[in-house]
């Protein structure tokens, strides 16, 4: 797995719920694609026209709260984004998001010294996060082991494909 | 070690669990609600054939029951030859209502189970004494395969509830105000253990709403002492035989709150949180709030006790003129017993329109949809931007009595006056 990803951010708030990461009247859809072209909408309709690609989501507190929905890691990803760097993460998300091998890293505070359209480049080893236009170094947490044994495997599918031999 | 811990440390095959270990569990039962067709796409490209064991996964098929659309009736029609395929011994098609409701009344949710679905609403089930838990739709898939889930053993929570209710002050009022005060992030990865004599003596479907929105402070699970009422409830139904657990004398809790229920008032939670928590009173005396649509129903405010207490203010009455009330019974088994007990004709006369049960406007699908800058008062759990439809419509948590009160004005209303 990318351990160090770099990438252009938009910044939203706290309590960003799964509802407004995906609308309910969209929960029928099952082509990624389709269902990436409705990601954050609940937010706002233009973001995910025009999300920058492998570009990622920063957010406050309990990102990804409400429903279990996995269309929610699945719209991000298919909108292009490789990583949310939050506060704070609700738990449901922080599995479907490792499973699914979008990166969900806590980094308090984030959201105050980024802004949209600026570089960010997150590190994973370093447990750090830079940002390209001031040079500030923030520090990030780690993901913990079992997270990162899914995320190494590439997320859950290869992992069950390998542990099944299939 | 607490009632949880335990239930973990037996379901993992270990004397004991400690806080933060990572643990594999057996799962007890598996469900799978049919926005999660992906459940199934998720199974077969990870390889999987069978589910693990016939007995203990089921679908219930209730956020479109019956199906709003094409797309929606298509997902149904894979989701149930998936079923049939696995020659499923539970299956829960659109005549049942919602997943929470319908799973304990058929028997398959009891005291010291694991019991994981594809909801996030799971953590009902610590009503009944269960570990009841969230996943996504790939989570659960590897549940079907395998039978077991990776678990992080949780901080636990201790959120102390004393005292009798006033009237007028119903289980929604008290989750209401636990949650003003702990927030929407107060337990995320943590588990909620509610306690104290106003527990000791709720009923079930008290217990049943409160647990049902611990998730809602972002807690794993929530659990709930298994009282008479519980035990009488799953002796009656319980598909297997099941042992209760108990936390051990002295057990430490990660945080105690402690909160005296006989001074609390009904409250709201008002738009566009969850936490955003005031007591009634406060928020009618600053200004009127004038709805279009009451609705009392879901997995957190449908139950029979939901909709008798709104007959019980309707009777005879009439709902505010161009106002209108959606009443959507959690399951066909409350429905059947409140046309016998005559509430859904009171409710009908008085200017309801009931919907088939399941989870229709609350999470913004059908049966109810709100138009841009509409207000509702709702007795479900979430009153996010857009959740029942346009997000430039406003939504306040309540109880069904206050849901019912306000409808008859077409404003918030204390209900207090009219019990």
């Amino acid at each position: 797995m990318e351990t160090k990803v770099t990438g252009k951010v938009i910044v939203v708030g706290d309590n960003i719920d799964t509802d407004q990461i995906y609308p309910g009247c969209y929960l029928a859809l099952t082509d990624p694609k389709e269902i990436g072209s409705h990601c954050l909408e609940g937010v706002s309709r233009e973001i995910a026209p025009s999300f920058p690609q492998g570009g990622i989501v920063v957010a406050g507190r309990n990102f990804g709260c409400g429903s279990s929905r996995e269309h929610a890691p699945i719209a991000l990803l298919a909108m292009g984004a490789k990583a949310v760097l939050a506060d704070s993460f609700a738990r449901i998300f922080f599995r479907n998001a490792v499973n699914l091998g979008l990166l969900p890293v806590i980094c308090k505070g984030i959201s105050r010294h980024v802004s949209a359209g600026q570089t960010v480049t997150l590190d994973l080893d370093k447990g750090t996060v830079t940002v390209a236009e001031t040079g500030e170094v923030l520090s990030c947490e780690q993901l913990g082991e079992q997270a990162m044994l899914i995320l190494e495997a590439g997320g859950i599918k290869p992992l069950m494909r390998a542990r099944f031999g299939k | 070690m607490h009632a949880i811990e335990k239930i973990l440390a037996r379901n993992s095959g270990r004397e004991s669990v400690r806080t933060g270990e990572i643990v594999t569990a057996k799962v007890d039962f598996a469900e799978i609600n049919d926005l999660y067709l992906q459940t199934v796409y998720s199974f077969y490209e990870m390889g999987g054939e069978k589910v693990w064991d016939r007995e203990r996964c089921a679908f219930v098929f209730d956020h479109y029951a019956p199906c709003p659309d094409v797309k929606s009736a298509s997902n149904h029609k894979e989701m149930r030859e998936f079923a049939k395929k696995n020659n499923l011994r539970f299956h829960f098609d659109t005549n049942c209502g919602v997943c929470h409701q319908v799973m304990p009344e058929a028997g398959v949710i009891y005291p010291g189970m694991i019991v994981v679905a594809t909801d996030s609403h799971t953590t009902t089930h610590g009503a009944f004494g269960a570990m009841g838990t969230g996943c996504g739709a790939t989570d659960m898939a590897t549940i079907l395969m395998t039978g077991e889930l990776w678990f992080r053993v949780p901080e636990i929570i201790e959120v102390r509830l004393e005292g009798r209710a006033p009237k007028g002050v119903y289980p929604k009022d008290v989750i209401l105000a636990v949650l003003g005060k702990i927030r929407a992030d107060g337990a995320v990865y943590k588990a909620v253990d509610f306690t104290g004599s106003y527990v000791e003596s709720l009923n079930v479907a008290g217990r049943m709403t409160i647990c049902n929105m611990a998730v809602e402070m972002g807690a794993k699970t929530a659990y709930m002492q298994p009282n008479q009422d519980v035990l009488d409830y799953v002796s009656l139904r319980s598909v297997r035989p099941f042992e209760v657990q108990y936390t051990d004398p002295g057990y430490e809790y990660a945080e105690t709150h402690v909160f005296d229920v006989s001074v609390l008032e009904p409250e709201l939670a008002c738009p566009h949180s969850v936490e955003n928590v005031y007591p009634l009173h406060e928020v009618i005396s600053e200004k009127e709030v004038k709805l279009d649509q009451g609705y009392i129903g879901s997995c957190t405010g449908g139950r029979e006790e939901d909709i008798a207490v709104a007959a019980g203010i309707l009777r005879g009455k009439h709902i505010a003129p161009y106002t209108r009330l959606i009443i959507v019974p959690a399951s066909n088994e409350v429905l059947e017993e409140c046309i016998k007990k005559g509430y859904i004709q009171d409710l009908m006369k008085a200017g309801a329109t009931v919907t088939a049960p399941g989870c229709a406007a609350c999470l913004g699908v059908h049966e109810g949809i709100l138009a841009p800058g509409e207000n509702c008062i709702t007795s479900t759990n979430r009153n996010f931007p857009g959740r029942m439809g346009s997000k430039e419509a406003s939504l306040w948590l309540a109880s069904p009595a206050t849901v019912a009160a306000s409808l008859l004005n077409g404003k918030i209303t204390d209900p207090r006056p009219y019990l």
